[in-house]
């Protein structure tokens, strides 16, 4: 189990020592992917249903509507403050559950494994999955392995499937169920994780480490879905961050929503990053907060719920949906103007000057 | 956040603006030249603070919108050859040339990367031996100096395997060429700070005169912009004509004298073609003979290049303040961020890219949040 491993200095067991690197065997369905299976990933993720090792897991799953999702992790480097890819495959298959109102129960594992990758570094980062989904209470009872010739992959590519249940009576949720009137809260500061990655992947030197949120939004979640109806959308902006977010809840609910900049939280030190390479924090990832979109008398009673939460602390309402326009998200500026907030293209490009 | 919050105050913006609104007894055209600005002003909204007649017109200060075509078709034709390695800062990579952009170059297996600082193309050179390093050095006087260096440090290195392709542009020719046009409609400037900040004030005073313009020496912050656009409406009422500095923090009259010295070495004035708007004399910088071997234009063999530029496109009369992004036919329908015509659609300084993303949408009520 997790616990009985080295968190950080994980060391390769018998007979995997005599593998310092992954090889294209240990994808090849033979012995060296036998050895792989039974010395690394089921001793960090082992529960009885992976360990039975068929061709197909059976679970049992309590009452309600079955949520499904699957995520594909390509991020590089493998490992940035504050996470790795890891932590990243599961927490962002379980936040997708979440985001449907579902407690997130299982998972699968597809590893995607550069031939050359150092053994201690693949098992540092299944450590540190374990370590994630043990914290996400959620169990992996599937996986899969394949090596790729060297050249053919940034080292590790991981997928993660992921199965969670509604609790009967839990009201829907979905991106198109915002309203007029409706309150938009956001969980957290944002921009975390996307200057987190940033400035190792760039090599920026900042004088304060920034960290990723990378974390399981389940049990926040949780808090605040009941069966009265209240909270109409829940989502987790990752990738275009909170702009597409807010932009593709607009288009799906046929509403504009209208956000004051100065409530959206924001760390100095990633509103400094940005302002250096030309970013807005409005675009960049986070991997560990949520966008609540809230019927306005239980605004003030969410926002208290998620406070009351480690990972809800510095949740702030920040604006509120509007009939008007459908399909558009505007902000008020520091200095009382309104303007659009575009849905980004894509890749995030630093400015010139 | 420490240093930017300060300039961002609520409170004085509107004490600022209270104040133009107390002085303007009558229409002003103002031209922002530098994209950096524009991009604040839409970003902010300034613009929708001011009297009805204070009309702000976006100057050709985007250094992105301004490179022209035939550089950027030979920046493709070089980073798509084998063995080369081409840096870029990170918003060239979109920009159109006549049939392609960088990152489609980079798809079809061409090496482009995005770099944060020539000197990082320095660095790349001397770690990748084996390949022809390639920095593209467009921009105005601010990212210049930086440039330079990076070709100097290359030179006392005695690197081989770095190059620069050049095309620099410089403020004040553009400045002379907007007054000169007939179909100028510019009554005052704010000019561009942080090119400032480099070259210093001593180059202005002549065109404040010459053309009887105030000049005002503008930051990019909220009240940066508010001051600089109130010290120019002062002497607009007024009828004066004079250089102001309302960037003291970071302008002085001399500017950085290093930085200049540094720009005399390596580069000399040339004449230079701006994307849209045509040949201004005097008006650009490339390697001084010295430096020449650097010179990827001539390190490769990209001669011969034949550009194509899309009819629709009107961003010349954008960068020349004639007309507004969104009085272009092509604005939002055939020409979008996605599917740019021209490079005023690309660049977050680009005036059009600015209107698209922040001012289709001006007159919603507060919130309530």
């Amino acid at each position: 189990m997790a616990e009985t491993l080295d968190f950080e200095s994980w060391t390769c067991p018998l007979p995997l020592r005599d593998y310092p690197r992954v090889v294209l065997g240990h994808g090849g369905g033979g012995k060296l992917s036998e050895e792989i299976v039974e010395h690394l990933f089921v001793p960090a993720f082992g529960n009885p249903t992976l360990n039975a090792l068929g061709d197909a897991s059976l679970v049992e799953l309590p009452p309600g509507h079955v949520a499904m999702t699957t995520d594909s992790f390509v991020v590089r480097p493998l490992f940035f403050p504050g996470g790795s890819i890891g932590e990243l495959a599961v927490n962002g298959t379980v936040n997708d559950l979440a985001m449907a109102g579902a407690v997130p129960q299982f998972l699968t594992a597809g590893f995607i494994i550069e031939e050359g990758l150092e053994m201690a570094t693949l098992g540092a980062i299944v450590q540190r999955m374990a370590a994630a989904a043990k914290r996400a209470d959620v169990q992996i009872v599937a996986g899969d392995t394949k090596v790729v010739e060297r050249g053919h992959g940034d080292g590790l590519y991981i997928n993660t499937s992921g199965v969670g249940v509604v609790p009967a009576g839990v009201a829907r949720i979905g991106p198109d169920r915002a309203r007029p009137g409706d309150k938009v809260i956001v969980s957290g500061t944002i921009g975390d994780h996307g200057i987190a990655v940033m400035s190792v992947r760039e090599g920026l030197e900042f004088e304060t480490v920034i960290e990723s949120d990378c974390a399981p939004l389940g049990t926040l979640a949780q808090s605040i879905v009941d069966n009265t109806g209240r909270v109409h959308v829940l989502r987790d902006p990752t990738r275009g961050g909170l702009a597409a977010t807010l932009n593709e809840v607009a288009r799906q609910s046929k509403v504009s929503i209208i956000v004051e900049d100065r409530q959206v939280p924001v760390k100095p030190q990633v509103q400094a990053a940005c302002e250096l390479m030309g970013l807005d924090p409005w675009h960049v990832a986070n991997e560990g907060k949520l966008v609540a979109i809230v019927a306005p008398e239980a605004a003030d009673e969410v926002l208290a719920w998620l406070r009351a939460h480690e990972l809800g602390r510095d949740a702030a309402i920040i604006g509120e949906v509007r009939a008007d326009r459908a399909g558009m998200v505007a902000t008020r500026t520091a200095i009382g103007a309104t303007r659009v907030v575009p849905l980004p293209l894509g890749e995030l490009l630093p400015r010139i000057c | 956040m420490k240093y930017l919050d300060e300039f961002r105050n609520a409170d004085i913006a509107k004490k600022l603006a209270d104040d133009i609104h107390r002085i303007t007894t009558r229409p002003w055209a103002i031209m922002e030249v530098c994209g950096g600005q524009t991009h604040s002003i839409i970003r902010n909204g300034i613009d929708q603070i001011l009297p009805s007649g204070i009309e702000l017109v976006h100057g050709p200060g985007c250094p992105v919108c301004v490179t022209p075509l035939d550089v950027i078709d030979q920046a493709l034709a070089i980073a798509g050859q084998r063995g080369v390695t081409f840096c870029s800062f990170g918003d060239m990579l979109r920009v159109p040339g006549s049939r392609k952009d960088l990152f489609q170059v980079k798809s079809e297996g061409g090496d482009v990367r995005v770099v944060y600082s020539p000197l990082d193309a320095v660095k790349l050179a001397e770690q990748l031996p084996d390949r022809q390093v390639v920095f593209f050095g467009i921009g105005f006087e601010t990212t210049a100096p930086a440039n330079a260096m990076a070709v100097h440090v290359a030179k006392t290195q005695g690197l081989k395997n770095f190059s620069m392709l050049v095309s620099h542009v410089l403020v004040p020719p553009a400045i002379a060429a907007i007054m000169t046009s007939p179909k100028n409609r510019v009554q005052a400037f704010l000019a561009a700070g942080h090119v400032c900040c480099v070259m210093g004030m001593r180059q202005y005073p002549a065109l404040a005169e010459r053309f009887h313009v105030p000049i005002v020496v503008t930051g990019f912050e909220p009240l940066d912009l508010l001051e600089g656009i109130r010290r120019a409406i002062r002497q607009l009422e007024a009828g004066e004509a004079r250089v102001e500095n309302a960037y003291e923090r970071v302008v002085t009259v001399e500017g950085n004298v290093p930085a200049q010295k540094m720009l005399a070495e390596v580069f000399e004035v040339c004449d230079r073609t701006w994307r849209g708007i045509g040949t201004i004399p005097a008006s650009g910088w490339r390697l001084s003979e010295a430096y020449r071997d650097f010179d990827a234009a001539l390190r490769f063999d990209v001669s011969g290049i034949r550009t194509l530029e899309s009819p629709l496109c009107h961003a010349g009369e954008v960068l020349q303040g004639a007309l507004k992004p969104n009085q272009c036919p092509a604005f939002g329908k055939e020409c979008t961020p996605r599917t740019p015509l021209g490079a005023t659609m690309v660049s977050s300084e680009g005036a059009c890219a600015a209107y698209y993303h922040y001012g289709r949408f001006r007159e919603a009520d507060p919130v309530t949040a």
